[in-house]
């Protein structure tokens, strides 16, 4: 299982390097779809981490998006011309990273008070938070305020897309399935439980919402330098809903399940180009079907994680 | 000060009192736990001993009165705290973890005394490994010894009843406690399954040399294997003693009959 994990991280990285070398042959349309799918596939499973394996409901994803988002442009277009060109690559990654750190940062700031308290005000003070974050970038004259931040370098490709979007699948399975990792399943199922064998639920439930909003910062920096445009109204409640269809469609918790739909539902947007305002519709429709399946209930998918240790 | 010399109990509860809105569930309780001893506790639906043990592992604090847990107090401690100081326990309620395997469930415990955090579960070195191999060598080991071994990778609720009592207190034994509080585990078990609860009860205090607090109905099963029985009626002890002098106990009698 251990070195399982690791040889699927290398092996998913080389396939990313090998295709992304042959991306200049690609249609360009096709390839900004493929990074799209990279980064809804980052988006949606740290999401999972969250919302799937620990049994929380936050609704501020693309909140934590767009600070990584923002974060990662704004040093990209500050510094890019003030650095060599062959150091690009470096000051990218720098970027992500950076954005991804104040996302986990304003995940702790909005985790460790709310975090405490019973599972329902998760979702309400996320869904707040998203909306602060949306009004405090609409406002913000440095980052372009309501006209939207443009010129940021187009540095992601469909390397750094698929490569991170490998990283957090990586990351998230290997935390999830170690022993230590039980421990958010068991806060899932019983907290009582889950205290009287030692486990912390209130640590483990921060530690998951800072590790989400940490991909979800770095998932917005891609998004970042694949549009090199930004505009806050791309964050709002609608986005974070997207990604929650996309762990709920794929049934929380199970990871390859969440790939599968996040894949899906980048792709059926673009089919469905001529029908975009009814996308919310069908996602209604979507949840009906699925309650009808599942009326135990969407938000108390139960599944048994069969690890093979 | 008193010190060694004196037979140190592990659990000391002074005068607890708790008290929900006007009813006051447990009240003025006194109760001592020495180190390996076996003590029963009993009483009327409604007496007050899941109340005790909750207020043992810290979810509920008391209102009034003293606990300490080998010689610390253990007030505002959480019940993970207090898991980790050896106090682990078992529910009325069967708790299991239900998405889990029978083996995680125990693994799940078992990460209490493993302090490998989330940075090794990334790096997945040869510590990490090792780490990993030898709970799982443990969880096994504690699961063999139960006859449970074979259900390894069957979901825990879908195992028979008696036998989800039983992992849960492998669950329990996992995080290698001082002692062990055992919430009705005869519940629902058949005749033959008590027998064989009873020879594990006293197997489970030798073998892993800890105390034992056992809530349980049905008397015979407690009469048989407890040193030491308190008896509890509306949150007050009425009674403390071996098991013929509580059998012989007036109080005792009249608070079972009356009920
Ligand atoms: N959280 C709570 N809030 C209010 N009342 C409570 C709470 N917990 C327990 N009680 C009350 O305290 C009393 C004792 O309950 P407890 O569950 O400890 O009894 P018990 O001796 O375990 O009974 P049983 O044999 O039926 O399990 C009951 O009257 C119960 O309703
Ligand atoms: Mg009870």
């Amino acid at each position: 299982m251990n070195s399982g994990a690791k040889r699927f991280l290398i092996a998913a990285i080389l396939v990313a390097a090998v295709v992304s070398a042959f991306s200049a042959q690609f249609n360009r349309y096709y390839l900004g779809v493929v990074i799209d799918i990279g980064i809804n596939v980052i988006l949606a499973v740290s999401l999972n981490l969250i919302n799937g394996h620990t049994g929380q409901f936050s609704l501020g994803h693309a909140g934590f998006m767009a600070v990584g988002a923002y974060a990662a442009a704004k040093i990209s277009i500050v510094f890019s011309d003030k650095i060599p060109a062959q150091l690009a690559p470096v000051l990218f990654v720098a970027a992500l990273l950076s954005g991804g750190l104040l996302a986990a940062l304003s995940g702790l700031a909005v985790g460790v008070p709310t975090l405490r308290l019973r599972g329902d005000y998760l979702a309400i003070v996320t869904l707040g938070f998203g909306e602060i974050i949306r009004v405090v970038l609409q406002n913000m004259e440095s980052v372009g305020a309501a006209s939207g931040l443009k010129n940021i370098p187009h540095d992601t490709n469909l390397f750094w897309a698929w490569a991170f979007a490998a990283i957090t699948v990586f990351v998230v399975t290997s935390i999830v399935n170690s022993t230590y990792g039980r421990g958010f399943i068991a806060v899932h199922d019983d907290e009582i439980a889950a205290s009287s064998i030692g486990v912390n639920p209130v640590r483990y439930k921060v530690t998951a919402f800072v590790f989400g909003a940490f991909f979800a910062g770095i998932a917005g920096g891609l998004y970042a330098h694949h549009k090199q445009f930004l505009s806050p109204t791309g964050f709002d409640f609608l986005k974070s809903i997207d990604i929650v269809m996309m762990v709920i469609l794929g049934g929380m918790g199970r990871t390859a399940g969440v790939i599968v739909a996040a894949v899906l539902l980048t792709l059926l947007p673009e089919f469905l180009r001529g029908f975009a305002e009814y996308r919310m519709i069908l996602y209604s429709l979507l949840i009906i079907v699925l309650m009808i399946l599942r009326p135990q209930g969407l938000f108390n998918f139960k599944n048994p994680w069969r690890a093979k240790a | 000060m008193a010190g060694q010399g004196m037979s140190a109990s592990l659990l000391q509860l002074e005068n607890v009192t708790i008290r929900f809105g006007g009813l006051t569930a447990v009240s003025e309780l006194d109760l001592q736990i020495g180190a390996g001893e076996l003590v029963g506790l009993i009483g009327p639906n409604g007496a007050g001993k899941t109340t005790v043990f909750n207020l043992i592992t810290g979810v509920y604090q008391p209102t009034a009165g003293k606990i300490s847990f080998a010689s610390a107090p253990t007030a505002k401690l959480k019940a993970h705290h207090l898991a980790r100081r050896g106090i682990a326990r078992t529910f009325q309620n069967i708790r299991l973890f239900s998405s889990l395997t029978v083996f995680d469930n125990v693994r799940a415990a078992a990460q209490l005394h493993c302090e490998r955090r989330v940075i090794n579960s990334l790096w997945r070195g040869r510590a990490f490994r090792e780490g990993e191999q030898e709970i799982a060598r443990q969880v096994m080991e504690l699961l063999e010894i139960f006859q449970l071994g074979k259900f390894r990778d069957e979901s825990a609720k879908s195992l028979p009843y008696g036998d989800q009592r039983r992992l849960e207190i492998v669950r329990a034994l996992a995080t290698k406690p001082k002692l062990l509080l055992l919430d009705e585990p005869a519940a629902g078990m058949n005749p033959t399954e008590k027998v064989e609860l009873a020879r594990l009860i006293r197997f489970i205090k030798d073998k892993f040399q800890i105390s034992i607090l056992l809530v349980e109905h049905d008397m015979q099963l407690v009469m048989e294997i407890c040193e030491r029985i308190v008896v509890l009626d509306y949150g007050i002890k009425i009674a403390e003693g071996n098991p013929d002098e509580v059998r012989k106990n007036p109080k005792v009698i009249a608070a079972y009959l009356g009920d």
